[in-house]
């Protein structure tokens, strides 16, 4: 692929989040409209505000259309198998304590084949900021059913409509042991990169759970337009503060977003685990 | 001066994992393989590894990646039913080339088997267990010295080649104590080798760009400058995807000739009373405790027999079993299986002499005098 011809110097002194991207991996495999480029972009521009550098971020991510992302960004990346990322980047983070390890996943990746190494990652609390992209569908193969597609949704595992139960995944990382669950939306894209922001400063287990259209494969399936998908996401989504003060009837078909939940009262589990090897090896990594 | 030291199978294989570097281990409780990681688990943090028991076989491999990935000399072990949980992983590693060790201590199967009980019947998933093509070198020593020595060699493999290792135990060399001589592991006695790191600066640094060796160098992950991608698609030198059917195909070339091509340095077998041998036992591990005794017995009878001990089973030493194929009048493999490594010795043999089996699949060994019965049918003519 051709790189632009303005010199990256100039590209990077206008939007200085680009030093993230590999540009010459450009354009990406993502059909217009998709939401996962709102939340790599979202990503790049925490980085960036919080200063970190390329050679300081490793990104792991598993399969499907939202496990493609560290292939764009400039790091230390780790593609992997399906399900599977958090496992890689425990054994990377475990290893590497100073990088800031970030997983990209989807939601058929991170809660269908790979729900159980999320919620140990999460009942550990290590030290990864997960930005899961919940499109509610599995995207890259085309369409079938996933834990989080809504019921009565189609998928092409569901011409008869979905009659599974979503999962609710805050609630599960909660559950689980995550200190840090945030819930944004494609949508809002500048309150997203201020909660994957707090999320990777977060030191633990932190989860952004980011609603993001497939606009084509999900879009086409249950009849919405990009917009319409993109306005579902502003009109049923409402500010947790808000949502909180809600009497229970209207809070019913509405998603609140924002920060979950935060502790930060409970240990770390790679400083634990450094800490007990300082202790037996005398100091010596 | 010898430095004996009496030693319990499973405890030999993590101690001599951390004599050849290995600071890193992720691994899933598993009989009979579970004493490898608990000796880890106590032995990691004091030499400043990680330790960690992950949720389940699959996170345990994956992990045992990221660790490699990172720089840290790796390592998993588990049994049976975990290394067919372990196989996409492993697959994983071979295409992204990340050097690690997988131990496999051997119990009965299919399915949950027989779990406290020896066998042999991994031979073929170990060869061939991961989807698609792929070369993966496989190491079975037969005592618990062996054992040390497999050890420190399927890491130095393993980092040399950048790929995954396998190394084969069975319930039996697992859980037997037996005495070692630590001298030949003392720290100016032992060789250690280590992943090859690029030579380039930053800017030339291609993390899948083979030396004259086919291996490329590795960078660990974290390393200033050194940023790189790793896939499991298929990729070009760059690490990055793509389906151009010449650059997928030389991938694959290369993945197995980086391997195949070591084939005369990475052999390794223990021959035994073969010199005038009619008949040559060819078998692994603990069966050829087994056969060592039955040679001997069958000798005392005056039957020509001799012994192939394959340590290095994978990749096959095809030439080495063809030659023996053509001195004797007819070979015998005895396996804890229904017949696995005997399809390699076939292959190997090309018809130059018949192919005998000895096959238990039932959590008992097979006992020398049951070697010596088939031996004695053998030299008869019969079956
Ligand atoms: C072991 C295994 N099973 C199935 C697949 C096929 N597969 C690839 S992507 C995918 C689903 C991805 O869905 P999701 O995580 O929601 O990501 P999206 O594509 O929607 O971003 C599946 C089932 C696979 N690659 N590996
Ligand atoms: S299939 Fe859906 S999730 Fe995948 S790139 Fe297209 S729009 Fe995005």
């Amino acid at each position: 692929m051709s790189t632009p011809n303005i010199p990256m110097e100039k590209i990077i002194e206008k939007k200085p989040y680009f030093k993230y991207l590999r540009l010459n991996k450009m354009p990406t495999i993502w059909c217009p409209g998709c939401g996962i480029g709102q939340a790599f972009r979202a990503t790049c521009m925490a980085l960036d505000e919080l200063g970190i550098p390329n050679d300081k971020v490793a990104m792991v991510s598993g399969i499907g259309c939202s496990s493609r992302t560290p292939g764009y960004f400039d790091g230390f990346t780790l593609h992997t198998t399906h399900g599977r990322a958090p496992t890689f980047a425990t054994g990377l983070k475990l290893a590497r304590p100073e990088l800031t390890t970030i997983v990209f996943t989807g939601d058929g990746d991170a809660l269908a084949i790979g729900g159980n190494h999320f919620i140990h990652a999460a009942r550990r609390n290590i030290d990864l900021t997960v930005v899961l992209i919940n499109n509610w569908i599995y995207g890259m193969t085309g369409g079938q059913v996933s834990p989080t597609t809504p019921t009565g949704s189609y998928a092409t595992t569901t011409p008869y409509g979905n009659y599974e139960p979503q999962f609710d995944i805050a609630k599960l990382a909660i559950a689980a042991g995550a200190t840090y669950v945030a819930r944004g939306t494609a949508y809002h894209a500048m309150e997203l990169k201020k909660l994957i922001m707090d999320g990777i400063k977060h030191k633990g287990f932190s989860l952004i759970e980011v609603l993001s259209p497939c606009t084509i494969v999900y879009g086409r399936k249950n009849r919405m337009s990009i917009e319409e998908m993109y306005f579902w996401f502003k009109e049923n989504t409402i500010p947790v503060k808000a949502w909180e003060k809600l009497p229970e009837e209207k809070r019913a078909g509405k998603i609140p977003r924002g920060v979950l939940y935060h502790d930060d009262s409970r240990p770390e589990y790679t400083e634990l685990y450094w800490n007990k090897v300082k202790e037996l090896s005398g100091g010596e990594k | 001066m010898a430095k004996l030291e009496l030693k319990y199978g499973n405890h030999a294989c993590a101690e001599a994992a951390i004599i050849a570097g290995c600071r890193f281990y992720a691994g899933y409780p598993i009989t009979p393989s579970s004493e490898i990681a608990e000796k880890m688990a106590e032995l990691l943090p004091k030499y400043g590894g990680v330790f960690i028991q992950m949720e389940d076989e699959i996170a345990a491999m994956g992990a045992t990646v990221g660790g490699s990935f990172a720089g840290l000399k790796s390592m998993t072990a588990t049994s049976g039913p975990g290394f067919s949980l372990k196989q996409e992983n492993l697959g994983y590693a071979f295409m992204v080339e990340a050097p690690c060790v997988v131990v496999n201590v051997q119990r009965g199967g299919p399915s949950t088997g027989l779990p406290t009980q020896p066998g042999q019947q991994e031979i073929m998933q170990s060869l061939w267990g991961t989807h698609g093509d792929k070369l993966i070198p496989v190491f079975y020593p037969g005592n618990v010295q062996e054992i040390m020595e497999e050890t420190i060699r399927a890491f130095n493999w393993a980092e040399r080649l950048r790929t995954p290792v396998v190394l084969l135990l069975d319930e039996v060399l697992g859980h037997m104590r037996e005495t070692v001589d630590m001298e030949q592991f003392a720290s100016d006695k032992v060789e250690i080798w280590d992943r090859k790191m690029p030579d380039v600066p930053p800017e030339e640094y291609l993390p899948y760009k083979p030396g004259e060796d086919d291996v490329p160098a590795i960078a660990p992950y974290g390393t200033p400058g050194y940023r790189g991608h790793a896939t499991g698609l298929h990729h070009d030198y760059t690490g990055f995807p793509t389906t151009d059917p010449e650059t997928c195909q030389e991938l694959i070339d290369r993945l197995i000739r980086k391997v195949k091509n070591r084939q005369p340095e990475l052999e390794k077998n223990e021959e035994y009373k073969l010199d005038d041998a009619e008949i040559a036992i060819v078998t692994f591990g603990t069966t050829a405790r087994a056969a060592k005794t039955a040679v001997d017995l069958a000798r005392e009878k005056g039957i020509k027999v001799g012994l192939l001990r394959v340590i290095t089973i994978w990749p096959s030493p095809e030439e080495t079993l063809n030659k023996l194929a053509k001195s004797v009048k007819a070979i015998l493999v005895p396996e804890l299986n229904m017949g696995q490594y005997v399809l390699e010795v076939e292959r190997c043999a090309k018809g130059e002499a018949p192919v005998y089996r000895l096959n238990r699949a039932n959590g008992k060994i097979i006992y020398p005098h049951e070697i010596l019965a088939k031996i004695e049918e053998i030299a008869k003519g019969g079956k």
